[in-house]
């Protein structure tokens, strides 16, 4: 700035000294991007097998199944909500489609299409709950997790009798749809899980819409401030219920791959997913507040949550060590992004 | 402006072809009242707003300057007297109604979010769209929050910088752009240095000479008549919810606006405090008339 008034010049040199630090920390996946390449650096060190292809490949699977999940979360997240359901959400998903088909001996593809329209639905229900009653979303969804929860243990044992689903791997539509959502894709000649192709497509596609529509400044701004949101002409309602549906879509995809991978579904899964799903998203410097954060922030916060997982293993620990490492990770990546806002927020 | 207007803005960008004394005022009121209940908030107020002027309106706690924005603003509508925009009486029905006759109101809390950049707040709600997968027009809107801004006075390197890193005064200012921008002919401003401290004051009533000078009508809500009246064309003093004057800014001086305002008693503290703006020292002086006024 080399021409200013006298009022701004005042002002100028604090201006500038932000602007230098902003470009080197104003990035909000910033922390992560950090903590990803010393865990990767790390665990290479300690156990070499880490830097094959295969273990790339497992780690990256591991990362993708949280991953998924992460792009919604952490869109969500901006937008100021957090998303308790989501965790049993995707087993949610997966019992939809799995016992409508084997009750009714459809075609796996309607239940598909109606485990799309429940998660979407379930999406819907909670970000509708949350602006009509303008409770917190903590509340919301902890009702519909627990809910959720309960009605995937008592349903899968009214239709089945059992606490898993039975198995469809017989029914009209299933090979085409296993080979859809549980693929194994060739590359450079080992066998990668599709869902690391869709998750890197999620990323692309949250990155695009939030940084470059009118939807993303819209999910930035009821993050912010969701008043002033208002104010200005935004349809905070809207946006909101269709983060939470975001999340559902996401759960659908996740549930997808889970019921066609492994063919059957246990119903008690998915609880306690949901913080893992928040975890990435905050590692990856999405604010707990909303208003700030990253799809890509969310996407490194699973990369290291994958890394992490697996690479204990190949470093041959017990793998108890795992929980402190990942608490130890939040702890760190929230300080980081405390540190970020107040900057961001100095007046 | 160097830009084009956005469509569907009524005429914004030829603000000072307007006329400013022949045909109809740009706002008039005439004896409006406003009563909640049995309540009276509001009456026989009367007062105008031109392109190009500035019209304080004064008054203490509960005078019903709120009532008479919400009024103005379209939130409330009025039940007494008569209300007319650019000659044509109406009673307006929402915010949205007074922002397409060209009414904007920037409120205390600014609507602006801090952690968003500068541009991306000026857009918020209203953005461009330029590319085929409708995304966002960036650079024209950098380009044009830049431009703005430049045009009220304020010379930013970094529209991209968060606006809670923007001070008080700046961040009125990029609110009041704003609202220029997207076609306002009259601007409502409610407290606009309440909550700042003398510099940022300063700052702001600077700005709020410049939307002026930009041919709009500016409606300057306050308690502080140093404040108002430097920049003042007009002044209503509301007290109790009722009128207790409205003159032309060579009818009253400072010291009377000040006197019929606060009765004297805080007048010394008042003129302290003006001490401490710089270059006003005719306006002291007529502070410390009043002083003596009073104390006779």
């Amino acid at each position: 700035m080399t021409t200013t008034t006298a009022n701004a010049a005042q002002l100028d040199e604090r201006v500038a000294r932000q602007g230098r630090v902003r470009r080197l920390f104003g990035r909000p996946e910033l922390g992560a991007i950090v903590g990803a390449v010393v865990i990767f650096v790390f665990f290479s060190v300690i156990a070499p097998v880490f830097l094959q292809p295969t273990s790339i490949v497992t780690v990256l699977y591991g990362s993708s199944t949280i991953g998924i999940m992460a792009v919604g979360v952490s869109l969500l997240m901006i937008g100021g909500e957090f998303d308790l359901s989501a965790g049993v959400g995707v087993i949610s998903s997966s019992l939809t489609a799995a016992l409508f088909t084997w009750y009714f001996s459809t075609n796996v593809w309607v239940g598909i299409f109606l485990a799309l329209v429940f998660s979407l639905g379930v999406g819907a229900l909670n970000g509708w709950i949350l602006v009509k009653t303008k409770l917190p979303s903590f509340i919301v969804t902890l009702a519909t997790f627990l809910m959720l929860a309960g009605l995937n243990l008592a349903i899968t044992r009214l239709v089945s009798g059992a606490v898993s689903s039975p198995s469809i791997a017989d029914i009209d539509g299933y090979a085409v749809a296993a080979a859809i959502f549980a693929a194994d894709v060739p590359l450079f000649g080992i066998q990668v899980k599709i869902t690391v192709f869709i998750w890197i497509a999620l990323v692309l596609v949250a990155t695009y819409i939030l940084m470059r529509t009118r939807v993303g400044n819209w999910i930035f701004a009821v993050g912010g401030d969701e008043n002033a949101a208002r104010a200005v002409g935004v349809p905070v309602t809207k946006t909101k219920i269709g983060l939470f549906m975001g999340v559902g879509f996401c759960a659908w995809i996740a549930g997808m791959h889970n019921l066609f991978a492994f063919n059957v579904v246990q119903s008690g899964e998915g609880v306690g997913n949901e913080f893992l799903f928040i975890i990435a998203a905050v590692i990856g410097g999405c604010l707990l507040t909303g208003g700030y954060g990253s799809a890509v922030g969310g996407a490194i916060g699973a990369l290291i949550f994958g890394m992490a997982n697996k690479g204990i293993v190949y470093a041959q620990w017990n793998p108890d060590w795992f929980k402190f490492f990942l608490g130890l990770m939040l702890l760190l990546a929230t300080i980081i992004n405390l540190l970020v806002k107040r900057r961001a927020e100095q007046k | 402006m160097s830009h084009a207007t956005p469509a569907g803005t009524p005429d914004a960008g030829t603000p000072d072809t307007e006329s400013l004394t022949d045909g109809p005022h740009l706002i008039s009121l005439r004896e409006v009242g406003k009563h909640y209940g049995n309540v009276i908030a509001l009456s026989d107020v009367t007062m105008d707003v031109d392109a190009g002027r500035v019209t304080c309106v004064l008054g203490d706690n509960g005078a019903g300057k709120s009532t008479l924005i919400k009024i103005i603003a379209g939130l409330h509508k009025h039940d007494a007297g008569e209300f007319t925009v650019r000659g044509e009486s109406l009673h307006l029905s929402s915010p949205r109604q007074a922002l397409n006759l060209g009414i904007a109101a920037v409120y205390q809390d600014l609507a602006v979010v801090g952690l968003m950049p500068i541009w991306r707040n000026f857009f918020l709600g209203s953005e461009l769209k330029g590319g085929p997968l409708g995304s966002l027009d960036i650079t024209a809107m950098k380009q044009i929050t830049r431009d703005q801004l430049l045009a009220m006075g304020i010379d930013l390197r970094d529209v991209d910088q968060p606006i809670g890193t923007l001070s008080g005064g700046e961040r009125q200012c990029v609110a009041i752009a704003r609202a220029v921008y997207f076609g306002a002919k009259a601007l409502i401003l409610d407290e606009p240095t309440a909550a700042l401290g003398v510099k940022q004051s300063g700052v702001v009533l600077k700005y709020i000479l410049r939307a002026r000078d930009r041919g709009l009508g500016v409606i300057f809500i306050t308690h502080n008549p140093h404040h108002a009246y430097p920049v003042g064309d007009r002044f209503l003093l509301l007290k109790r919810g009722k009128s207790i004057g409205y003159f032309e800014k060579g009818e009253v001086t400072l010291g009377e606006l000040t006197g019929m305002m606060a009765g004297g008693a805080e007048l010394e503290e008042l003129a302290h405090e003006l001490e401490q703006i710089s270059g006003q020292a005719e306006v002291l002086q007529s502070i410390r008339e009043a002083e003596a006024e009073i104390a006779k």
